[in-house]
């Protein structure tokens, strides 16, 4: 089970609207390599692992991955605080305006709304630790 | 938030890096008695900034790991607010 901590794991602070990076940010919060898919790659991939210590780290690092997504979709919440209609369209943020306003809804910079067909669960251990380290290797 | 508050928000936050990494070493590593010492250390330290930061400002956490008689989970900012 989890239990939730009413903290960031690093506090986030952005008191100016800037939904140009709000957009940019939006690969880390709903894109194929995003935190979302990091944490759902460790925390499906670990019930197949056959080893403790992987098992413990494929279990740690999903935890891990949903406190790091947390933070970019504060990001992301206080980069589209107090933006004007104008900046949003300026950011090429109108079509995701329209669908989800202020929400922090998990798609990528182009709109493209996040799926299960980002991540692999192989049941294979090396298969699945080598798409791990894809998927973290495209983090640059 | 206040000054004091934030401060001690932030030195919580300081030792919870270090038994994240701490821990995730361990998973790999579980008998390293030195990372393990290192280990028991922090997460002491941890717990005791925890209960201090809980009995001065309320609960950090839900479920009934916050047993304080100070403020209430629902009452304080969410962390993107």
């Amino acid at each position: 089970m989890w239990i939730y901590q009413k903290k960031l794991e690093y506090p986030v602070n952005i008191t100016a609207p800037d939904p140009r990076m709000a957009k940019a940010l939006m690969a880390q919060y709903g894109g194929p390599d995003s935190e979302l898919a990091a944490s759902m790659r460790y925390l499906t991939q670990r019930f197949s692992m056959p080893d403790n210590r992987v098992r413990a780290t494929c279990n740690d690092i999903g935890t891990e991955e949903l406190a790091h997504w947390e933070m970019i979709g504060t990001m992301i919440y206080q980069c589209m605080r107090g933006a004007s209609l104008e900046e949003i369209e300026a950011a090429g943020l109108l079509g995701y305006y329209t669908m989800h306003n202020h929400g922090v809804y998990p798609a990528d910079p182009n709109g493209v709304p996040f799926t299960a067909s980002y991540i692999q669960c192989t049941g294979d251990p090396i298969a699945d630790l080598v798409e791990d380290l894809a998927a973290d290797a495209a983090i640059t | 938030m206040e000054t004091t508050q934030c401060a001690l928000l932030n030195q919580i936050s300081e030792y919870q890096f270090v038994c994240v990494e701490l821990n995730l070493y361990l998973d790999t590593h579980p008998k390293d008695e030195a990372a393990r010492a290192d280990y028991l250390c922090y997460s002491k330290m941890l717990q005791q900034l925890i209960t201090q930061y809980e009995e001065q400002y309320g609960p950090l956490q839900n479920f009934g790991h916050s047993p304080t008689e100070t403020g209430c989970y629902v009452c304080s900012k969410w962390p993107w607010e």
